[in-house]
């Protein structure tokens, strides 16, 4: 067999988690307008201040041109045939434990091989897992309330604690940042908030399981993580999404908020739908994350690895405002099929002495398209800044690209940055030495593959580390004929 | 017989490399197979061991009475043969220990065999690390990664202690070796001879064959084997070099 029919056989790899979950869902018609943001905002009960954070966002998106400058490319999208809520029904009838929740939902998860029940048990993980739009199962809520740990909906939070909304809200991401930010803004529908107060080490790593279910659904979630002074919360997010024929658009923000020592990790395995083998159906992952290490001394640090989305376009940034902050970027991400992915990150040194690290591992296969696009922006008065960046891309076959956008700005003497970059291809030579060992040729790429994100996997949290190999593994799967 | 090779030829591109080459090797002899640059030693190794652009053209290789040319290289890993690289290849990132331990349990498991846990097989590793005298300092390393000539050839011996082949084929195993780390790898080689365990040694010199000593040496050139005897071949081709045999060949 030969690498050529290997990589073809990768490209047909069939996506393991396609399949739908039957659940009623009260859905609101395609369209949107003025009365859609309202309506939203009624339907979830929220108060008078976020319907008009909301429509404020509504009418600036009204404004804005849709963003071309990535090297993506896809049909234009019509925003009016969208339907942009969905809850599962009855949001009012919410399960107060797992035994409530609907069988059908905790099956899927059977599917995805994720059962919470295991899940919690075993790795003491704290599951706030979404489902459509709306929150329908949140477990260890009293163990982190003990420490003082708000985990919860957007929803809820936006209920039970309106001041912290009010204050951290789009504070990092604004509803004036990018095109699909203010349309987030508009009309986000759940996502998670998390509040670890000062000098609180969160307990328990916090997870959220996302999934889209409901058909032309576009989710918006809406994420708010923060971190007060001297505290720590390790964020596990991974989704995976079952096979659509319609592209499905998806819009998150994320925004992280570390004080004076704090530190937030914030990690993902995203794996959803990429499209059949002609890229259709795919999703499409449009997603604005950014962490603002406001205090002194502060620490975020994203971990991503991507093998899903028929279009991926996402730069988790950093702000590394406080002096001595820091700001950390690893990722790996997967292309194959017709898949394509704009990725990076943005490292903006504002304080004195801050340091940022970018590790980019970018895996291309069949006739996958993958751009790592990165800036680095040291300010005037950012003294003694560092960075390092490398950004590594494999090739497998040789219709895939790779390509490499690094944009540094320097305005302080001061600075050190390094940079370093390679691309390489799984060579014959590796092959044949694999499998003289006894290895198949399936078994050699995945080592080989893993080999080279050995770095990235080492930041991810043990559990999610073997999933993420396992995901890595299952998305390269069928490299023998 | 071990490994019987008939009449083998094969092409690399549309060049012919291989012209008829004959070979018995039985269970746990030593054959060394020498010859000048260019004769057609490297394609044989490639050739026995499954690797792509060769092209055989004629002729047969029976291992253990199995058509070896039909198997795909792991086929052939998996029924025991090892080949040891001229250059072993770096793989970044995997981590030696991993490597052979997914290898040893590739192999197990095709013959049925249950796979190693990690504790059997630190075990396993740490005794065959005492019979070649090795310490453990490549293990915790990426395959092959930043390791010196030296350090990748006793890594390869290391693999072939482990895999325990039947028939084990090393490549000009000596090329780029100095002589402190040439009796090493000679070492351990002389540490897994044994009744059931066959080698074919290719080397460009004499020399590796002072510390292993062959049953029966043959001289390849233009794609064939033109000459075979003792080990007291190799020590005339030591003082003579090869253009004496390759006149009388082709005076005959």
């Amino acid at each position: 067999m030969t690498s050529t029919q290997a990589v073809d056989d990768i490209v047909r790899s069939e996506y393991e988690h396609g399949f739908v979950t039957e659940i009623e869902s009260d859905t609101l018609p395609p369209g949107l307008d003025e009365g859609v943001v309202r309506a939203i905002s009624a339907r979830k009960g929220e108060p008078e201040f976020m319907t008009e954070w909301r429509l404020k966002a509504y009418r600036h998106w009204l404004t804005m041109p849709t963003p071309h400058w990535a090297s993506v490319h896809y049909p234009p999208i019509d925003f009016q045939s969208i339907s942009y809520f969905s809850a599962p029904k009855r949001p009012e009838d919410m399960p107060k434990s797992l035994d409530e929740i609907d069988p059908a939902l905790l099956e899927t998860y059977e599917k995805l091989g994720i059962p919470i029940e295991e899940q919690k048990a075993l790795a003491g993980i704290a599951v706030d897992a979404v489902f459509d739009s709306v929150s329908v199962a949140t477990t260890f809520r009293s163990a982190l309330a003990d420490a003082g740990v708000i985990f919860c909906s957007i929803s809820e939070a936006v209920h039970e604690h309106p001041e912290l909304i009010q204050k951290y809200l789009g504070s990092v991401v604004p509803h004036t940042d990018n095109f699909y930010a203010g349309l987030n803004a508009a009309v986000f529908s759940d996502g998670t908030f998390v509040y670890v107060p000062e000098g609180v080490r969160c307990p328990m790593e916090l997870s959220t399981y996302f999934r889209i279910n409901a058909r032309n659904t576009g989710q918006f979630e809406r994420t708010l993580i923060v971190a007060e002074a001297g505290s720590y919360v390790s964020y596990l997010e991974g989704c995976t999404a079952p096979q659509r024929d319609e592209n499905q658009l998806h819009a998150a923000v994320v925004e992280l908020i570390a004080m004076d020592d704090a530190e937030i990790k914030y990690s993902t395995v995203q794996n959803w739908y990429p499209g059949d083998a002609e890229g259709r159906g795919g999703i499409y992952n449009f997603v604005t994350k950014r962490g603002d290490c406001r205090g002194a001394r502060s620490k975020i640090s994203w971990t991503q690895v991507e093998t899903g989305s028929a279009i991926t376009w996402k730069y988790p940034s950093c702000i590394l405002r406080g002096d001595d902050s820091i700001g950390e970027f690893y990722s790996v991400a997967v292309t194959k099929g017709r898949q394509q992915a704009d990725t990076g990150t943005k490292m903006i040194h504002l304080g004195r002495n801050t340091r940022s690290t970018i590790v980019s591992k970018g895996i291309s296969a069949g006739e996958g398209q993958q751009t790592y696009r990165g800036l680095v922006r040291i300010s005037q008065r950012a003294e003694g800044a560092r960075n390092h960046t490398q950004c590594d891309s494999l090739l497998i076959g040789d219709r895939c690209t790779a390509n490499t956008f690094p944009y540094i700005e320097v305005k302080h003497p001061s600075a050190n940055l390094e940079h370093e970059a390679t691309t390489s291809k799984i060579s014959d030579d590796q092959l044949f030495y694999c499998r003289s060992r006894g290895l198949t040729e399936e078994d050699a790429v995945s080592m080989i593959v893993n080999g080279f994100c050995k770095e990235v996997f080492n930041e991810l949290p043990m559990e999610f580390a073997v999933e993420a190999q396992k995901l890595l593994s299952i998305s390269l799967e069928g490299a023998v004929g | 017989m071990m490994l019987s090779v008939k009449g083998l030829r094969a092409n690399v591109g549309e060049n012919e490399i291989l012209k008829g080459l004959d070979l018995e090797v039985g269970p746990g002899e030593i054959h060394a197979i020498m010859g000048p640059n260019g004769s057609g030693k490297s394609t044989f190794s490639h050739v026995l061991s499954g690797r792509e652009g060769y092209e055989v053209t004629a002729g047969s290789v029976t291992f253990e009475g199995q058509d070896l040319l039909a198997l795909e290289p792991e086929e052939r890993a998996h029924l025991g043969l090892f080949l040891a690289f001229q250059y072993p290849v770096e793989l970044p990132g995997v981590n030696n220990t991993y490597f052979l331990k997914a290898a040893l349990n590739s192999i197990r498991k095709s013959r049925g065999e249950s796979e190693l846990d990690a504790v059997s097989f630190l075990r396993l590793i740490k005794e065959k690390l005492k019979i070649l005298h090795l310490n453990d300092s490549l293990l915790k390393r990426a395959v092959n990664a930043g390791f010196s000539g030296g350090e990748k050839k006793r890594n390869e011996i290391f693999q072939m202690a482990l895999l325990e082949p039947k028939l084990a084929i090393l490549d000009e195993t000596d090329s780029g070796l100095d002589i402190d780390a040439l009796r090493v790898v000679a070492d351990g080689v002389n540490a897994l001879r044994s009744p059931e365990r066959s080698m074919i040694v290719v080397t460009h010199y004499q020399r590796l064959l002072d510390y292993i000593e062959p049953d029966r040496v043959h001289v390849l050139a233009k794609g064939r084997i033109i000459r075979s005897g003792g080990k007291e071949l190799a020590l005339e081709l030591e003082e003579k070099g090869y253009g004496w045999i390759l006149e009388q060949e082709q005076a005959a």
